[in-house]
């Protein structure tokens, strides 16, 4: 019973911030809203008994990710978002096509699937198990991310660096 | 007791609000950000799903699944500050032409 209360209670505060995010019109107000959503996520994975995933969705996406994004929204002084022609005609399409999506996939869900209920911390998730599961069972793909990150920083180094027409203008002078 | 389903219904709205969000949009970092959350609401039902059948791979999948989240939002970030840097705009509908 206080399972289910807890589960209603943070999955309302995690619809309550993805409705924000779409409702605001600045991004740093988006911005602090998904952190919200991902703040209650961190609860409702605790709820399943998925202690590490709930402690890297705090750290990683709630703490890094998301202060990245913050900084950028600073750096680049984004203001609110100006209306044209497209988005009203996104607006119009998109959210009665979210309302029929989310309410035929949560009909079908509830409906016709045979699923049983899913007890509080069922899964005995310590880290050390997953930690064994990634360098056991998952060691290519975990040493295939590692590459990936690797690529992500230099690409994102090179991008973001300013043009070299403007680093030459800038030592001449 | 919380039925999986239940799980799985949050998951979708959470996908389905992101993919709007996508759709109505226009500031580049909001429709980021709406990316964002359609990864959370994919990790939750790879979360549920690990706990309804006792399999730990769910839980690696999301692992993966961040660190693919981080390294796109690096890559990603850079990209929105290359465009502001040579666009002025943050808007998508102004960003229309591949040349300068």
């Amino acid at each position: 019973m206080i399972h289910l209360i807890l589960f209603s209670v943070f999955g309302i505060v995690c619809v309550a911030g993805a409705v924000n995010l779409l409702v605001q019109r600045h991004p740093i107000n988006s911005a602090l809203s998904l952190v919200v959503v991902m703040g209650s996520l961190a609860a409702e994975y605790m709820l399943l008994g998925a202690e590490f995933v709930a402690a890297i969705q705090v750290i990683v996406y709630a703490g890094a990710v998301m202060v990245l994004f913050i900084f950028v929204i600073m750096l680049l002084n984004a203001g609110e978002e100006e209306q044209t022609r497209g988005s009203r005609v996104a607006q119009l399409f998109g959210i009665p096509g979210m309302l029929i999506g989310s309410a035929l996939v949560a009909w079908v869900l509830v409906e016709r699937s045979g699923t049983q209920a899913v007890p509080a911390g069922a899964l005995p998730g310590p880290p050390k198990t997953i930690g064994w599961l990634l360098f056991h069972d998952y060691l290519l793909p975990f040493e295939i991310t590692s590459v990936l990150v690797l690529i992500a920083i230099m690409g994102a180094v090179v991008l973001a660096s300013p043009p070299r027409a403007v680093q030459q203008s800038k030592k001449e002078s | 007791m919380v039925p999986l389903s239940y799980y799985l219904v949050l998951s979708a709205i959470l996908f389905t609000c992101g993919v709007t969000g996508f759709l109505i949009k226009r500031n580049i970092i909001s429709i980021f950000l709406s990316i964002e959350l359609m990864l959370n609401g994919v990790n939750l039902s790879f979360v549920a799903f690990a706990a309804q059948w006792k399999a730990l791979s769910g839980q690696v999948f999301v692992f993966f699944v961040m660190v693919v989240a981080a390294a796109e939002a690096a890559v990603g970030l850079a990209i929105i500050i290359a465009v502001f840097r040579t666009r002025e705009t943050l808007n998508v509908d102004r960003v229309n032409l591949l040349k300068l």
